[in-house]
């Protein structure tokens, strides 16, 4: 039996992938970060005051004023996301555990950075295969922290052992409940859940903003901030500061091959795209659009929950009003970016968690605002979105036929 | 001939049983409400002072003072002889109507309560409620613009927010009229984008909205951190000042609430009765609907769907921008980071609360303009009820009538979907 | 005399399609001239190309004798060319009004609507044609016969002397057909010329003044109406001598299977579709259901099945009730449905056929256990079903979205028939199919039958409803009109019960 399963099985989770990948054209794909990063710094040296000082002494001035803001930037960006190459070598050479830790903290930095948007993509992408579309994760992952911060704070001398999955479960409960409930409207009255995601941000926000000048204030703080949580609720950490790396990395990776592992490889998750890709279908077949919206909307819910949970339990260790930054838009490129796919999600969120760590030091050694991101991720998702734009740019070849409808299909599918 | 002739059913307007009860039994519970929420809360003693003039007003109302029980207690006898109405006969098409006055009645009995033992300036109220309509309903209206021709529109957000960088940025630099005209070229630029990805490109329109979200956010907060936070003399505009409408602005409690106010208002007002009459009397709307309903009929009879669906999103793109100058010119005189704060979702709410229609969404824009403005004076009103609660209202107001309980809107039936010839 | 219209060598070429093959064809004056096909013969994308919609690779358009190019609708517009879809291209939430002046506006001084003067014109048209519609009424409120009405005054209304009508009677009752071909009689006399398109013989023998034939996307034969007859017509539409009737054994009727009593059901209007349904179907019969399309057929189905649960009444599976039962439930019973739209219900195109195969026993074991997805066993029922079931295919992982629609619904049978069924609901199991892909399909329920299944069969081609069943029911706005044996009843008696005509009337 394992004989013949093994074959099967590497051929599907390889194939599988590379298939969906090339089919949304891996080529494009590429360019289209490229050409995203490429625009990125076109805009960071057309907003360089110097640039323009030197244009004014001589056009090649101008040029070489032009490419070195270039430059810096992305040496900033990748210095700032991967290390400084020749401390890493030194590090290693030295030997010296404290100076390689430091060496490769920017590395584990964007690793962290990536573990929310691992989790929030994931959310997006679930929704989207059962033709959903959740463009609530920012509320949810808000709702699932306020649960995470209760259940860290409330609850005193509890073992990590068992603090930790409590506190992520609470996060997950709370942020799935609240995508449940556009989810549940949606499956029985048919209300857009575009909309009903978007308000029930707004209502998560302005929860949160009441709970933390309630509740959960700390009432030693002047800023309304939640209390710190206890110790035994933080998720740990591998390295001595100011390595912040902690098990939250691991556990979306666990997330996503659970998604991966319950979309394609069980009867329930065949059900759960059936109702995605032709809901008419599915309802003929005997499944139940009702559950599967319902689940479906809990799980993404859950899984943005999560997202929260971990900034809470890995980084911050408290909850601030707003602390979140645009992860709910984000998760939505995200996704699109890893066409739905689990793997896709990760290494698109690895992507995102560089390009944010990086620009974090980009702001600090270069003077580029970090929100240059967003504009990245816009440009980024843009292409991906619209590969038309890619091929016409480069004058690559039409697709096979399939590819277009593909695509298509697979918004489509979650259209409004 | 004659039989099927006779079969051409005229279907009466249908209230179900079931509705109509529902409604008779909220109607009811809600003036069970004011009964048990506010008249048992007020002693006989307790007066109620609404002050009808806004504060720096030249036309001087005397307050209007009266007993709060006796009125509290009327409101209720009014608002159970509605529900009793309902539940025997029913109001027929009228019901959503009804709706709208017992929930207004039970809104002026909060207040009436609230203000029991005490003032509340209700013409203030009123006033900033009208304020704090202008960017919502004009959001909806650009909502509708887009909508109307079938194209989703969840980016009023983002064309909002570069809309008010432009007019902070060129407001400064040159004029504030050329700030106004900028922001309207940024909304117009914006919309371009999210027209060529979803006309064109055919992308899915909630991405290619989401796509100008992120953009908006991003190029806005990256020049303001670059520039304007560095430079205060890029980030002065100024703003347009108050123009009393002459004669109207000295009537008595309406004028100083609706006449007394800078261009922004005015034009709410302007652009909700133009858009009326362009969407529903003009070729051009005619068209424009078609193309949002059967966008395949419309091309049969050889309109040109997807130039329609350019223009009517251009148009839309520059209403939303006209939105997003009035948070700079119209409001504060300066460009905040991500200062739109939701408003341009909140549009899009108020767009299908007024079932994507001018006069509705106006209607809509004034009341989660109210329900922002009483949040706000809810600390001076002392009612134990957070003012988070209150600024909820809209979304789950939203919320609701999305869900059908008060009557379902009618969104045009090809919202969303790309044209395609087969 | 000289045409009105012609056509000459019109080539149209989609991606692995050769739609229209260089074909030709005249249109005189003041003559109803029928383009007669089987599904997919290529007459829709003839007529989108000379309305516009399509433009041909090859080919020229004469309109009075004066070469014609069309770009849009509005250049066949101009030209007096318009075109009455199959789908109706109304707007429901506008007026009668509004619908005909749309992008044809008459407008009052200050550039607004004149909504007046086109309903003065409207009433205008319907007096001097025979076409009674009340201008303001919303046409949501509209039966589909008036709907058609309008369509027609919307062509009338921009003066248009050439009309087209893509298959107009689909949708229609026998009264109504009669009413079409007195208005389209009207419009010929006062001078318009028609191009009728449709596949039902019968039309064309009582209506058109000359019939051409095409196949394949091929012109096959042109025929004046004396010159030809039915069978001849019929020989020409599918390319060879078409069996009228199919060999089959008499019935052997045995235990009751499905029992309805008093059904009512309403659609997805809350618009009441069925009522007072009362029937039953045994074992080894095939109960076929007869009726123009939108009489309650549908409705039928989806409470039979358990997509939809009526109001009222019972419906009984071998002795167990199953008014309320979930589809997977009545599924499991034993019931096997062929869906009337099998791309919009029966497939996911998307998916592969193995994925397809198992679309309603994915929960099941072998092919789940617990809930992992046992992709073996999967992909050997698979190879299996589609050697039994002759599907062709290159790989059993192709997208059912690539194979042709002979070969879909050769994939829904096999599904559907490789369970142990009891029960077999058939709902226009050979709409849009070739004739072989007909003929098989048309065997294997046959053979259902002869292993003593109990099918009912739901059909608006009145020949397949005659050849493959037992006893008819013929269903009329939502009631049964009569149930009657097949053997003694004729054609002409189910026409006039599909027409709502009562057994006691005549």
């Amino acid at each position: 039996m394992t004989k013949i399963e093994e074959p099967q099985k590497k051929k599907d989770v390889i194939s599988t992938f590379f298939d969906e990948l090339s089919r949304n054209s891996l080529i494009v794909t590429v360019l289209a970060i490229l050409t995203g990063l490429l625009a990125g710094g076109l805009i960071a040296a057309a907003t360089t005051e110097s640039v323009y000082a030197a244009f004014r002494v001589s056009f090649f001035d101008g040029l070489s004023a032009g490419f070195m803001v270039f430059w810096n930037t992305y040496k900033a960006l990748f210095t700032g996301s991967v290390g400084v190459p020749s401390e890493i070598f030194n590090a290693l050479r030295s030997g010296d555990s404290v100076a390689i830790n430091k060496a490769f903290t920017p590395f584990f930095e964007s690793l962290l950075q990536a573990t929310p948007y691992i989790f929030a993509g994931l959310s997006v992408a679930i929704g989207f295969r059962v033709g959903l579309f959740n463009i609530g994760a920012e509320g949810q992952l808000f709702v699932g922290a306020l649960g995470t911060v209760w259940v860290a704070t409330a609850f005193k001398g509890l073992p990590a052992i068992i603090h930790v999955p409590f506190a992520l479960l609470g996060g997950a409960v709370c942020g799935g409940v609240w995508g449940m409930i556009p989810g549940w409207l949606k499956a029985k009255t048919g209300a857009h859940e575009v909309i009903n995601t978007i308000m029930m941000n707004y209502i998560a926000f302005r929860l949160s903003e009441y709970l933390l000048t309630g509740i959960l204030r700390d009432p030693n703080k002047s800023t309304p901030i939640s209390a710190p949580i206890e110790k035994s609720a933080w998720l740990p950490r591998f390295f001595d500061d100011p390595n912040r790396f902690h098990a939250g990395f691991f556990i979306a990776l666990l997330m996503a091959f659970l998604v991966y592992w319950l979309l394609f490889k069980t009867s329930w998750g065949f059900e759960l795209r059936t109702v995605g890709s032709n809901p008419n279908a599915a309802r003929y077949a005997g499944m139940s659009i009702v559950r599967s919206t319902v689940l479906t909307m809990f799980l993404s819910g859950a899984l943005a929950g999560l997202a929260g949970a971990n900034e809470v339990l890995g980084v911050n260790h408290n909850l601030a009003v707003a602390f979140s930054s645009g992860y709910g838009f984000d998760s939505i490129a995200l996704a699109l970016l890893g066409n739905s796919h689990p793997l896709g999600v990760v290494l698109a969120a690895l992507l995102f968690g560089f390009l944010r760590n990086g620009a974090i030091q980009m702001q600090l050694t270069a003077g580029i605002p970090i929100d240059i991101i967003s504009v990245l991720q816009a440009l980024i998702l843009a292409f991906i979105a619209a590969p038309a734009i890619i091929r016409t740019m480069y004058h690559l070849k039409e697709p096979k036929a399939v590819e277009i409808p593909q695509i298509a299909a697979k918004t489509e599918g979650s259209k409004p | 001939m004659t039989q099927t002739t006779a079969t051409i059913i005229k279907p009466a307007e249908y209230i179900s049983p079931t509705r109509r009860m529902v409604m008779g039994i909220i109607f009811l519970a809600l003036s069970v409400g004011i009964w048990v929420l506010f008249s048992r809360n007020v002693t006989a003693d307790m007066q109620t002072t609404f002050s009808l003039y806004p504060g720096g007003s030249k036309v001087i109302v005397p307050d209007w003072i009266f007993p709060s029980l006796p009125m509290l207690n009327i409101l209720a006898l009014v608002g159970s002889a509605l529900g009793a109405y309902q539940l025997a006969r029913g109001f027929g098409r009228q019901t959503n109507a009804i709706l709208g006055v017992v929930s207004g009645i039970f809104i002026f009995a909060f207040l009436v309560w609230g203000a029991s033992g005490g003032s509340l300036n209700l013409a203030g109220l009123l006033k900033v409620a009208v304020v704090r309509a202008v960017p919502l309903t004009l959001g909806a209206l650009a909502g509708i613009l887009c909508e109307r021709s079938g194209v989703f529109n969840i980016a009023i957000e983002g064309m909002m927010l570069t809309a008010a960088f432009c007019a902070a940025l060129f407001g400064s630099l040159v004029n504030i009229w050329f700030g106004l005209f900028t922001a309207i070229l940024a909304g117009a630029l914006m919309a371009l984008v999210l027209a060529v990805l979803s006309i064109k490109y055919k992308v899915n329109q909630i991405i290619s909205g989401t796509v100008i979200n992120i953009f908006a956010t991003g190029i806005t907060s990256f020049l303001s951190a670059k520039f304007l936070q560095k430079y205060e003399a890029l980030n002065n505009s100024g703003r347009f000042g108050t123009w009393d409408v002459p004669g109207l602005s000295q009537i008595p409690f309406i004028g100083p609430i609706l006449f007394s106010h800078n261009i922004f208002i005015y034009a709410m007002f302007i652009f909700v009765i133009l858009m009326t009459v362009a969407l529903f009397y003009t070729r051009w709307g005619l068209r424009t609907r078609s193309v949002g309903e059967h966008p395949k009929a419309a091309d049969t009879l050889g309109i040109n769907v997807n130039r329609t669906r350019y223009i009517s999103v251009l148009l839309g793109g520059m209403m939303a921008g006209f939105a997003g100058a009035y948070f700079v010119l119209g409001s504060v005189g300066r460009f905040d980071e991500v200062m739109t704060a939701g408003r341009g979702f909140v549009g899009l709410a108020a767009m299908i609360f007024g079932n994507y229609n001018p006069v509705g969404s106006l209607g809509a824009g004034m009341l989660f303009g109210f329900a922002d403005s009483l949040a706000s004076k809810l600390a001076i009103l002392k009612v134990p009820i957070p003012n988070k609660f209150l600024e909820m209202g809209p979304y789950i107001i939203t919320m609701i009538v999305l869900a059908g309980v008060v009557g379902r809107g009618q969104p045009p039936a090809a919202g969303g979907k790309p044209y395609e010839k087969e | 005399m000289e045409p009105v219209l012609e056509l000459k060598g019109i080539t149209k070429r989609f991606p692995g399609v050769l739609a229209n093959d260089h074909i030709s064809l005249s249109l005189m004056h003041g003559e109803i001239h029928a383009l007669l096909g089987e599904n997919g013969a290529g007459k829709t994308t003839l007529m989108n190309i000379l309305y516009g919609l399509y433009k041909p690779d090859e080919g020229e358009i004469f309109v009075n004798g004066k070469k014609l190019v069309v770009d849009t609708p509005n250049d066949a517009i101009k030209a007096g060319v318009g075109m009455v879809h199959q789908h109706f291209m109304l707007i429901p939430v506008f007026t009668v009004t509004e619908n005909v002046m749309l992008g044809n506006e008459y407008l009052k001084a200050g550039g607004f609507l004149d909504r007046k003067k086109v309903a003065a014109r409207i009433r205008e048209i319907s007096q001097q044609y025979n076409l009674q519609v009340d201008p303001d009424a919303y046409v949501k409120d509209l039966p589909v016969g008036i709907q058609q009405r309008v369509e027609i005054i919307k062509l009338l209304f921009r003066n248009a002397n050439i009309l087209i009508l893509d298959e107009p009677t689909a949708v229609l009752t026998p009264q109504e057909v009669d009413e079409l071909f007195n208005i389209m009689k009207t419009l010929v006399a006062k001078g318009k010329s028609i191009i009728l398109i449709t596949h039902k013989l019968r039309e064309v023998m009582e209506f058109a003044d000359q019939t051409t034939v095409i196949r394949g996307g091929r012109v096959i034969g042109t025929a004046k109406q004396s010159e030809t007859n039915q069978l001849m017509l019929a020989s020409m539409m599918v390319g060879r001598q078409i069996l009228l009737n199919i060999e089959k054994k008499d019935a052997d009727p045995k235990e009751v299977v499905l029992d309805v009593k008093n059904l009512k059901v309403l659609d997805t209007h809350h618009q009441i579709a069925v009522q007072n349904v009362s029937f039953e179907v045994r074992a080894g019969e095939v109960l076929g259901v007869a009726g123009v399309q939108g009489n309650g057929q549908t409705e039928l189905v989806r409470a039979m099945t358990g997509l939809d649960h009526p109001i009222e009444g019972k419906i009984k599976l071998m002795g167990k009730d199953i008014t309320h039962s979930s589809v997977k439930e009545i599924t499991e019973l034993g019931t096997a449905h062929i869906p009337e739209d099998r791309q919009k219900d029966g497939l996911v195109l998307a998916y592969s056929i193995e994925d397809n195969l198992i679309l309603n026993t994915w929960y099941k074991e072998p092919f789940a256990h617990n809930i992992v997805l046992q992709r073996k066993v999967i992909l050997d029922n698979a190879n299996q079903l589609i050697s039994k079931f002759d599907v062709r295919t290159p790989s059993p992982l192709t997208a059912t979205s690539n194979l042709s629609g002979g070969n879909q619904q050769k994939v829904i049978v096999a599904r559907e028939f490789s369970r142990p069924i009891k029960l077999l609901v058939a709902s226009q199991p050979t709409r849009g199919l070739d004739v072989g892909s007909i003929e098989y399909i048309h065997s294997r329920i046959i053979e259902k039958r002869d292993d003593g299944c109990a099918v009912l069969l739901v059909s608006t081609e009145l020949d397949e409803i005659m050849q493959l069943s037992d006893r008819i029911a013929v269903m009329y706005r939502g009631q049964i009109l009569a149930i009657v044996d097949a053997k003694t009843t004729t054609r002409e008696s189910i026409g006039l019960l599909m027409a709502g005509v009562a057994p006691e009337d005549h």
